[in-house]
């Protein structure tokens, strides 16, 4: 990922810090991240923000092992797509997780986390990762 | 909103022109276009003052060698000021798209001689700078924040369709060996070398289930064509070939956001667009360039173009229907894995396949009786899908 100024990470703090995405009351399909029109409503629905439960399903992943700049200390890491109980996708990384544990289907759920390497400004990223989600038992996490 | 489109006449391709893909120290971008379309031109018969537009599909001159602008600088170096010069843009299918304007601006009668084509030069930067080019094709806000890349985009819908259809690591690894296999005819192939299964199966990994011999290669080169109408065509050429078909569809940039992870719904809106304006069925199609930028990528192809069933294209691969010599030859040239995938040239360079198969001069690779060809073009994961069908006949 390219370097950008400040402001193109700070107007999406609250969507990445909090999990906001959208919701269309007309359908009630949910969207991360946000859009401000329906895909499939359009102008016919309407859009508000949803605090998203964070909680879903490895729908597919990967390993990557030739990272992009602004990774490399977190190679190899496991980027998936997670559908959430809302039924929406998302991509994001998944951590605290031995690379041959992971696999479709796995429960998972998000944690607040680092993103990347500080980039030559000196700016920190902070988001969402997912986690595994064993669910009332926890587990003490092992690696990233 | 598709079946209304008509051309207002048909048009022709009256002359190609391409460089050697590979890595190309000695060439900078402005050299390969000259190179491309000056042949072109020669091909064509036809007087470079006869033109009367360009487009030019380039992916990313800014991030590649920091130049924007690209449609000009290509107009000035080919020596034709001051006609207009458009840039076109979709990532990997940049030049289809270039191809599909021209096409609309000859089929619509505005203009007679157009030239497209497309190049790239991405060995002018390191290999991570490349990358990072590369992955600006993606979600800038969701795949690349979080640390994917463009092979990592790929892995996802792998390792999905090896889930939900039981495709297989030595299916894909067949899809590289056959375009490696084909690209030993190709003399402008980026990859002269012979590759095995276990080559490709015991290369290192780059995004699981993606190793290095899954993936297209980071190549320079550029491509160009000469359109005109169909009424002027045999003036320049006895052997023009036509397009029947021009078609392209969108779909959102981030895989997450698909209907569907193992399919690439832009293929199927813009194949059914295709089909129906070449009055053609996917089996009427002899052969055709797919995009297999990776290896999983040929095999969804097969599926999203018809030529299989769904979650079936790792079966069709095996079958050796696929093969030179098989029934459907698909990926003649090499595809992107053999013959090199230099971004903004890609497209056009899938059609000169076709014009040389349907122009019986495709040598040691020529399918027998080529008549009608098909061309599919990626945009990032699936963003932009072009797809043309061309023919030997009106």
């Amino acid at each position: 990922m390219q370097e950008y100024a400040v402001p193109f990470h700070w107007r999406k703090f609250k969507e990445r810090y909090n999990l906001i995405g959208s919701k269309c009351v007309h359908c009630g399909k949910y969207y991360y991240p946000k859009r401000s029109i329906c895909p499939s409503c359009r102008r016919g629905g309407k859009m508000e923000d949803a605090k998203l439960s964070g909680k879903g399903k490895i729908f597919t992943y990967t390993v990557i092992r030739v990272p992009p700049s602004g990774f490399k200390i977190y190679s190899p890491y496991v980027v998936a797509i997670i559908e959430l109980d809302e039924g929406c996708k998302l991509v994001s990384q998944v951590v605290d997780v031995d690379l041959d544990k992971v696999e479709i289907g796995m429960p998972v759920k998000t944690c607040f986390r680092k993103i990347r390497e500080d980039d030559s400004s000196g700016l920190i990223l902070y988001g969402f990762k997912f986690k595994p989600d064993y669910g009332e038992k926890s587990i003490p996490s092992t690696s990233n | 909103m598709f079946e209304n489109t008509r051309p207002r006449r048909d048009v022709a391709i009256i002359g190609t022109g391409c460089t050697k893909f590979g890595e190309l120290w000695d060439k900078s971008l402005r050299d390969l276009v000259v190179e491309a379309g000056v042949k072109a031109v020669e091909d064509a018969g036809i007087y470079g003052k006869e033109l009367q537009l360009i487009v030019g599909g380039n992916m990313s001159g800014g991030l590649f060698i920091g130049q924007e602008h690209t449609g000009a600088l290509f107009a000035d170096y080919l020596g034709l000021n001051n006609i207009p010069a458009i840039r076109a843009e979709a990532a990997c299918a940049s030049s289809s798209v270039a191809l599909r304007i021209g096409y609309l601006a000859v089929a619509s009668g505005l203009y007679d001689y157009v030239a497209v084509g497309g190049a790239e030069k991405m060995t002018d930067v390191y290999g991570t700078h490349a990358t990072t080019a590369l992955a600006s094709a993606m979600d800038q806000e969701s795949e690349a924040y979080c640390g994917s890349t463009f092979p990592g985009v790929y892995a996802l819908m792998a390792k999905r369709h090896m889930y939900q259809y039981g495709t297989t690591r030595h299916q894909m690894a067949m899809v590289a060996v056959k375009n490696h296999e084909n690209a030993l005819h190709n003399p402008i192939a980026h990859f002269q070398r012979k590759i095995s299964i276990e080559d490709v199966i015991s290369s290192i990994l780059v995004a699981d289930p993606l190793r290095l011999l899954d993936c297209s290669p980071i190549s320079d080169g550029a491509a160009a064509v000469i359109l005109a109408p169909a009424e002027l065509a045999k003036k320049h050429t006895d052997s023009p070939v036509y397009i029947k078909a021009s078609a392209q569809a969108s779909d959102s940039l981030a895989l997450s956001a698909r209907r569907d992870i193992c399919t690439l719904d832009a293929t199927l809106h813009a194949a059914k667009h295709a089909y129906q304006q070449a009055k053609l069925t996917p089996k009427e199609i002899q052969f055709a360039e797919v995009h297999d930028c990776f290896t999983i990528n040929e095999l969804i192809a097969y599926e999203d173009l018809g030529l299989c069933k769904k979650g079936e294209g790792g079966k069709l691969m095996e079958s050796g229907q696929t093969m030179l010599g098989g029934k459907m030859p698909i990926n003649t040239s090499g595809g992107l894995k053999g013959k090199g995938h230099p971004v903004g040239a890609t497209g056009v360079a899938q059609i000169i396949e076709l014009v040389y198969q349907l122009t019986g001069k495709a040598g040691k690779r020529q399918v027998a009786g080529a008549s009608t060809g098909l061309a599919h073009n990626v945009g990032g994961s699936g963003a932009t899908v072009a797809i043309h069908i061309l023919s030997n006949k009106l």
